[in-house]
């Protein structure tokens, strides 16, 4: 394909370019858009794709050369209750934030469809968060969830005579506690685009409904909800592999205690984080990449399996 | 094949980078990691340097401490690398398997010199017949403590606790509660997210007549009455009727810098930040002696070593760099901005610092001072960490709460070793 | 927090007021202030001084700029936001031109193997750029990208995303208008650039504020490969600002507001248009 590329170009003006039928003319323009993109792909997605494999049978460690050990990184993965433990939680960011946040912003979106008065303020007000940088964000929410007398939250409980919640500072508080801080920052993109797909829908389906004496509850759930579900299918499947993926904002929130306390808000992302760029186990890290690869893989098309259309 | 890779690339990074230097001036590069007063004090240092040595000029390079050891490493394998690398004592077994560092050359840095002049503890940094490295300041632990509070809870300012049951009394005097029963000022800023962990491996354990590990650094030897007793004496600092809570105000140090905490346990290197609190006065004494007197601490440093990838002119000037920031002079300045002590006890052990009521005690404390040897000192402290959060968080006893630490923290020295 | 469902509103237009569609609008309004509480306080905190910061009020007693005089003072936010602009203004251009040029070529060209690269480049939306950093990694070990803008940008420099999103745009443009431009005797390149781009110009323009959107606000690659505070992006440098800061809440929040509300207020004078680029993205990708 690059061969095509140098060739076409000093040929161009020339009679051999002439000589060319059109169709021949085009699929050489067709290749020479594509050429630097097809290097691209190559270099950058495919060959690091097959390195990453690749490298998950080796035990690279950045200091001494690599050598292969076969399954040795998987076995070790398998055996790691660490891993295990990682595993739930990254289901638990997936399987809690994902239902909570499209319900939460279908509510909103089917409300904020209909209201017109200030509509753009509103919508601004709920779309802010998706604008902001999660790192930042993350340290504000960290803020918010400490013990009195510096916790905003906290503060709030004690002063309206509440118990003080622990947040960050518990086992079972804390992952909710972050995921609530990723839910905060997506609402607002899943809004707008629930609203997109809400507009979408002819509004003669309504009109027709109506006719036929539908009641607005029958109306959402025969109508719009069916008919909403191209948009759904979407956001399930980008806020599930956005949930698989959270990192920035555990980072950010526990850098004393990196995922934890005690491993309970570690997600897969951050422990290939510290097995490559802490530990330096390249080839551990790999094969964790791998499992993550087989883990998004398998969501998403478990996902749209369910939810394919009938 | 991929091993071929691996190397081909390599080698050829480094024929691309290892081009000749100007032959006039002679250009090295230093690196540590972030901490701002650390930076500072190294800025002076090299404007001094450069001062006297015009042929040679230095660049400062910081990483922060948390990525810092990556870097290092990830920048040997572009075929970069410092002359001159800063780099934590516990940190040489990899630095020298990794071939990041060279020893140093002893006609330049005669042994015998540098065991009478430094610290014992730059014992460290020799591996089998070689100096790999040497601190410009070595590090201790002492008690903070918040004089204003302390008068506010009717304590005398100038006489802080001596013992570990004076330093509950005092935390149980100066802590504070609203009427909803949360803290809202600490008798003691703690936790081992902090430098407690280091408190309780050098200092508890041995108070309370134990060890924290074998004689030959190969087994970890706390899982015992001694390590027990000395972690339930931790716990009751942070347990019910304790005198502090784990994670108030995030960090201890953020704790007492706020004057929400009447002490803390730290090190030499806070006085920088310390010095800057204008809203009360503090002091500083020795780590609390146990109930026979006996006072123990834990010291550490990092150290400056030169490069695997230094040679010729370049070499020189990197050994003549380092020769510089490890002299009386440079540790002089580096007390003055940074507040760790000298390495050399010449620099350390003046009138003037003896003196000093915020230096002595840490002087002090480096007399009976202990090092531990980590291996992996992030996820050692991380195990330090956990056994106090499952404590805390999952009232796990306290004896299988050390013994789980003990465990975990043993597989991580088996590791270690087996791969020597 | 809205659940309240009025089921005799849905069809209803038009402006009357009914007691109803107050509530759902009363409601709305306090999940849009509890949305934007973070921000606030954000703001208000890094008005505050160290002692003020326990002084829990949104409105601060005597707001200071004190805090933006020290953080701004030794320039590193200034050179971080220029870092972050230039790397995603740089992206996002390349995205505009690559992602738009491979989209068209798939979606107007006919060749053998357009199917082929249509689905290897569709492909790699299955993997993970965290499988890759670790490669990615090592490649820029070697070529000596490490710590340098080249590293930070070249993974995203094209995306499988935009292509395809592209491709469906130019899918919908009418063949006549280029067989039209072609008779007229227009090279390839020209018609692309001149006649079918501006056909798609409300796609450009969502493809342009997404790529920009998803580079200002990358976190884990730019951690990954800048060493240098030389060469941090907004992200990263705010989160080694606020390690650094060693948890001086008034000081980390002025980090984080100077890293947020520049960009906030740009985005909301934008705010229709990332609106509709977002709902033309979502909707065609």
């Amino acid at each position: 394909m690059a061969s095509t590329l140098t060739d076409a170009r000093p040929l161009r003006r020339g009679r051999v370019w002439d000589h060319f039928s059109i169709t021949t003319k085009r699929v050489i323009w067709a290749w020479a858009f594509l050429a630097l993109p097809v290097v691209f792909y190559g270099v950058i997605r495919f060959y690091p794709t097959f390195q990453a494999f690749n490298l998950s049978f080796t035990d690279w460690d950045l200091l001494r050369p690599a050598q292969y050990i076969g399954f040795e990184n998987y076995r070790t993965l398998l055996a790691d209750p660490e891993f295990w433990q990682v595993f739930g939680n990254t289901f638990a960011y997936l399987v809690i934030g994902t239902p909570i946040s499209l319900v939460i912003s279908f509510v909103v979106a089917y409300h904020l469809d209909q209201v017109r008065f200030m509509h753009a303020f509103l919508r601004a007000l709920y779309f802010l968060p998706f604008l902001t940088t999660a790192a930042a964000m993350a340290w504000v929410w960290r803020w918010f969830y400490q013990p009195v007398p510096i916790g905003i939250i906290n503060s709030a409980l004690s002063g309206a005579g509440l118990p003080t919640q622990p947040f960050l500072r518990s086992t079972e508080q804390a992952l909710p506690a972050i995921m609530a801080t990723a839910v905060w920052a997506g609402l607002g993109f899943q809004v707008i685009i629930f609203m997109a797909g809400l507009r979408a829908i002819p509004t003669t389906f309504y009109e027709a409904a109506r006719i036929d004496g539908l009641g607005a509850w029958a109306i959402l759930r025969k109508i719009t909800l069916p008919l909403l579900k191209p948009t759904t299918v979407f956001l399930v499947v980008f806020s599930s592999i956005g949930f698989l993926r959270i990192f920035d904002q555990v980072y950010n929130m526990t850098t004393n205690d990196p995922g934890g306390p005690l491993n309970s808000t570690k997600p897969l992302v951050l422990m290939i984080y510290q097995t490559a760029f802490s530990s330096f186990d390249m080839g551990y890290a790999a094969a964790q990449t791998v499992a993550l690869f087989t883990i998004l893989l398998l969501v998403s098309l478990l996902q749209l399996w369910v939810l394919r259309a009938k | 094949m991929h091993n071929l890779t691996l190397r081909a690339g390599l080698s050829a990074g480094i024929g691309l980078l290892a081009t000749s230097a100007t032959a006039q001036q002679v250009e090295i590069e230093y690196w540590q990691y972030i901490f701002d007063t650390r930076v500072q004090a190294m800025d002076q240092l090299i404007e001094n340097f450069e001062a006297a040595n015009p042929d040679i000029s230095v660049t400062q390079t910081t990483f922060p401490y948390a990525d810092y050891q990556t870097r290092v490493v990830a920048a040997n394998l572009a075929g970069q690398g410092p002359d001159v690398v800063q780099l934590f004592y516990g940190w040489t077994d990899n630095f020298v398997r990794g071939e990041l560092i060279q020893p140093l050359d002893p006609e330049v840095f005669p042994h015998d010199e540098i065991e009478a002049e430094f610290f014992p503890i730059v014992s460290a940094m020799k591996r089998g017949d070689d100096y790999y490295g040497l601190p410009t300041a070595v590090r201790s632990l002492a008690l903070f403590y918040n004089k204003d509070l302390f008068e506010a809870a009717g304590l005398d300012p100038d006489s802080p606790p001596e013992t570990l049951d004076e330093l509950v009394e005092y935390g149980r005097a100066t802590i504070q509660r609203d009427g909803g029963g949360n803290m809202t000022s600490a008798g003691m800023a703690l936790g081992n997210a902090g430098q407690d962990h280091q408190w309780w491996r050098e200092v508890l354990i041995r108070q309370f007549g134990g060890q924290p590990y074998s004689d030959d650094g190969l087994g970890v030897a706390y899982n015992d009455a001694a390590g027990i007793a000395a972690t339930e004496f931790q716990s009751t600092l942070y347990g019910d009727d304790g005198i502090g809570e784990i994670g108030f105000m995030d960090e201890p140090q953020a704790a007492f810098r706020a004057g929400l905490a009447a002490m803390t346990i730290d090190g030499t290197f806070r006085l920088g930040a310390f010095g800057e609190i204008d809203s009360f006065d503090w002091g500083v004494t020795e780590l609390p002696a146990n109930a026979d007197g006996m006072r123990s601490n834990y010291a550490s440093y990092f150290a400056n070593a030169i490069g695997a990838r230094a040679e010729g002119a370049e070499l020189e000037a990197a050994e003549r760099f380092l020769q510089y920031i490890t002299s009386q002079e440079a540790m002089a300045i580096w007390l003055d901005v940074v507040g760790e002590l000298p390495a050399r006890r010449d620099a350390a052990l003046t009138d003037a610092n003896l003196a000093d009521p915020v230096y002595a005690p840490f002087l002090a404390g480096l007399d009976y001072a202990h090092t531990t040897v980590f291996v992996d000192e992030i996820a050692q402290r991380q195990v330090a960490l956990d056994m106090e959060t499952r404590i805390v968080l999952q009232d796990q006893p306290i004896d299988e709460a050390v013994a789980q630490a003990a465990e975990e923290e043993q597989a991580i020295l088996d590791a270690f070793y087996e791969d020597q | 927090m809205t659940a309240l469902t009025d089921p005799a509103r849905v069809l209803t237009t038009g402006p009357r007021i009914r007691p109803g569609r107050v509530l759902t609008w009363t409601l709305l309004l306090i999940g849009g202030v509890v949305m934007v509480t973070p921000l606030l306080f954000m703001f208000s905190t890094s008005l505050k001084t160290a002692g003020q910061v326990y002084d829990l009020r949104l409105i601060p007693a005597a707001p200071t700029v004190a805090n933006y005089v020290e953080v701004l003072s030794d320039g590193r936010f200034l050179r971080w936001f220029l870092n972050s602009m230039f790397v995603a203004v740089t992206v996002t251009l390349s995205n505009v031109f690559f992602d738009s040029m491979v989209g068209y070529t798939l979606a107007k060209f006919t060749f053998r193997g357009r199917y082929f690269v249509f689905i290897a480049i569709l492909s790699t939306l299955m993997i993970p750029t965290e499988m890759l950093v670790i490669p990615w990694y090592l490649m820029s070990a070697q070529f000596g990208w490490i710590d340098t803008y080249w590293g930070i940008m070249f993974p995203g420099m094209m995306t499988a995303f935009g292509t395809f999103l592209m491709k469906q745009f130019f899918e919908t443009v009418p063949d006549d208008f280029l067989e039209a431009a072609r008779i007229d005797g227009l090279n390839e390149f020209t018609i692309w650039w001149k006649i079918a781009m501006p056909l798609v110009a409300p796609a450009l323009s969502a493809l342009a504020i997404f790529t920009f959107l998803g580079n200002w606000t990358a976190f884990f690659w730019p951690l990954i490969v800048t060493n240098s505070a030389d060469r941090y992006t907004l992200p990263v440098g705010l989160s080694s600002f606020a390690v650094e800061q060693s948890i001086q809440w008034e000081m980390i929040m002025t980090g984080a507001a100077l890293a947020t509300v520049p960009t906030l207020i740009v985005f909301l004078v934008l705010q229709r248009y990332i609106v509709r680029g977002v709902m033309l993205a979502g909707l065609k990708g």
